[in-house]
């Protein structure tokens, strides 16, 4: 009787959780789909799939959507999925909804070396994702190291992780506060995030290494349930901690990594997609796929508005990511705690 | 028992007794050092007398304002970091996560850009007000639906409501070029050019703020436990988060319009007095605030020298001193969990 009572209730909430994919991923298209053939120059939909599929097109419609909306609406959903993913492995890793990569000093990593290549070196395009990267990577091996004491703790971690991240923050500030305020307002545009320009050979990389990064990120996922009840339950139910822990962390590192080079640090994707995603699916469970696709959907609509919704002006998609995430956030966080799974 | 618990408190006492020392060494230092040195001697002189030589206009003008503006911020931001720790139970709360520092930006950058506010003076009040407002609006928020204002959704509304006020303030910002090249200036935090107003203006919000800090420290002990336990021992746990809530926006409103938001002491402090009291608050408030101005007054003094003549503000070298001694705190056994 009692099993067959938990068997029920984990088969609903399996189903849930597929649903809530798959209408997730129905809305990733919907909006990848608009954004292909919204704009000045209208396309229409069975041009928009004429043209990917390479059948001939009225003029001016492939060079529309080769050069200008295809990669934009690639690098868009690429690097949502990829913050949405690397929020959510570590949220769920560090079991704290506060610990994303830009809370924990990742972000800050990319930023700061970003900036650095900018105002200091002079360079700029692939230059600079390069050396943000780097510097995400880079930051993360050190906070990595920082934190190790017979094994990393979670909450060390976050810490350490904080720390960094504020150092690296000032550093920041104070570089902006030492250049020539044009150079500045240059450098606020990146630090905010935009999809504006991309060029496929900044989204070949991103597209290649989620290739990877994908489904290494759900596989490892798996171990994240027997994670969540604690190191020492964990390590009872033959979950290998310390070997998964690092195996996650890496991977939400080149990922949030991997989606800052191609995109700029997209402010809060990480941090909201997750708890979003939580409260859609329930049940308290780990939901990494889940949380990819919100980060997704979140740019795409994010880009969507910045672009066409806001008068004439062109907002870069960091500017608005904020504005509509945070207010959906809220309205789940006062609406989906009936039944006390607001954790 | 009784005798352990009696020994605790004499050394802890006595801890605070060196501290205390310690600031007003601190604050002395403060006086003296910048990018002019002033002697000892006159600065006492400056202290006790009018006199009306060029150092001691420098001391009574400048320096004595901006050594208050740092003993005040400091305190208030120690306090406020502790508060906010305690009442979201969350170790990584920091002034920031109410969404008092967006609320104090954007209302910051309003003032600048509609306004066309210029003055130091003139921005305290809109960072006071954007503080107040949104932290309200952050605890409203948080304390809708079931459960009340739980620690998870406190965090979580306030770092959502950070994130939409950031997204209209880079907005403004990006559109307004003069706006971005004051704001980020005030954006860095430091306590130079305040004047006396400025502390003349601070000093009833900060004394009412410290006294609800001191009145929610049994409280805040209690929370700690969880609210069923809290509730149990007879705490009103909505009473206990509202007193709380009020004296962080006090505080740290009042703080962040004076000296800019600078998160990292309001972050760092209360971990360092964890460290020295353990998890009670009845000491670890006092701890913070007086550790927190010692820090950023010995920032500020290191920040005049490092960069003579000009400085480098207190806000970065606080994070850039204040991050390795963190880390080395983090890595402290005793620091395992909150």
């Amino acid at each position: 009787m009692t099993t067959s009572v938990v068997t029920l209730t984990r088969r609903r909430e399996n189903a849930r959780a597929r649903r809530v994919s798959l209408v997730l991923l129905v809305a990733v298209i919907a909006m990848f789909a608009l954004t292909l053939s919204y704009g000045e120059f209208q396309i229409s939909l069975p041009d928009v799939v004429r043209s990917l599929l390479g059948q001939p097109t009225p003029a001016g419609v492939d060079y529309i959507m080769h050069s200008l909306r295809l990669p934009r609406a690639s690098v868009a959903t690429l690097a949502g999925l990829a913050f949405g993913l690397a929020g959510a492995i570590f949220q769920q890793l560090l079991r704290n909804p506060l610990a994303s990569p830009d809370v924990i000093g990742v972000a800050q990593g990319a930023t700061t070396a970003a900036v650095l290549a900018v105002m200091v070196g002079g360079f700029s395009g692939a230059v600079v994702s390069v050396i943000g990267l780097a510097g995400a990577l880079i930051t993360a091996m050190a906070i990595y190291v920082l934190s190790w004491r017979n094994g990393v703790g979670g909450y060390r971690l976050i810490l350490v992780g904080i720390g960094v991240g504020t150092a690296l923050t000032s550093v920041t500030s104070f570089i902006l506060t030492r250049s020539d305020v044009k150079v500045a307002a240059e450098a606020l545009i990146w630090l905010t995030g935009s999809v504006n320009g991309r060029t496929w050979s900044q989204i070949v990389p991103l597209a290649l290494s989620l290739l990877i990064l994908l489904p290494a990120a759900l596989l490892l996922g798996r171990a994240l349930s027997g994670m969540q009840l604690g190191d020492d339950l964990a390590r009872a139910f033959g979950v290998r901690v310390e070997a998964c822990r690092l195996g996650l962390l890496l991977t939400g590192v080149c990922l949030a990594g991997m989606a800052t080079a191609a995109a700029g640090p997209i402010a809060f994707v990480a941090f909201m997609s997750g708890p979003i995603a939580v409260r859609l699916v329930g049940g308290g469970r780990p939901v990494l796929l889940q949380a990819g696709l919100v980060g997704a959907l979140l740019v795409l609509v994010a880009d969507f508005v910045g672009s066409h919704l806001l008068g004439s002006r062109v907002y870069p998609v960091g500017v608005v990511t904020g504005v509509i995430g945070a207010p959906y956030l809220l309205w789940l966080l006062a609406t989906s705690n009936r039944t006390g799974r607001g954790g | 028992m009784t005798e352990t618990r009696h020994r605790r408190a004499t050394v802890l006492t006595t801890g605070l007794v060196v501290i205390a020392v310690a600031l007003a060494g601190a604050a002395l230092l403060s006086l003296a050092v910048g990018a002019r040195d002033i002697q000892f001697g006159t600065v006492m002189h400056a202290l006790f007398s009018s006199a009306d030589d060029r150092d001691s206009l420098i001391i009574t003008q400048s320096r004595i304002p901006r050594t208050l503006v740092g003993l005040l911020a400091g305190a208030a931001f120690g306090l406020a970091g502790t508060l906010i720790q305690g009442v979201t139970r969350n170790p990584l709360a920091d002034p920031g996560i109410l969404g008092v520092n967006a609320g104090a930006g954007l209302f910051v950058v309003i003032a600048i850009s509609v306004f066309g506010v210029t003055s130091l003076t003139g921005y305290v009040w809109f960072g006071f007000a954007g503080a107040a407002v949104v932290s309200v609006l952050v605890y409203t928020i948080g304390s809708i639906g079931r459960g009340g204002a739980t620690p998870i959704k406190l965090a979580l509304a306030g770092a959502a409501v950070t994130a939409a006020l950031t997204s209209f303030t880079t907005a403004v910002l990006l559109n307004d070029v003069d706006t971005f090249d004051q704001f980020r200036f005030w954006q860095v935090g430091s306590l130079a050019n305040r004047g006396s107003d400025v502390v003349v203006q601070s000093l009833p919000f900060l004394v009412v703020g410290v006294l609800l800090a001191f009145a929610s420290a049994r409280a805040l002990n209690a929370l700690a436990l969880g609210d069923d336990v809290a509730t149990s021992f007879g705490q009103n746990v909505l009473v206990a988060r509202l007193v709380a809530g009020l004296g962080i926006v006090l505080l740290c409103g009042t703080a962040t319009s004076m000296a800019g938001p600078i998160v990292f002491i309001g972050l760092m402090i209360p971990h360092a007095a964890r460290a020295i009291t353990g998890p009670d608050h009845r000491w670890m408030l006092p701890y913070s605030m007086l550790l927190a101005p010692l820090l950023l007054l010995l920032a500020d003094v290191i920040g005049r020298v490092i960069a003579r003549p000009g400085e480098v503000q207190v806000g970065i070298v606080t994070a850039v001193l204040g991050a390795p001694v963190f880390v080395i705190l983090a890595r402290r056994r005793r620091l395992a969990e909150l």
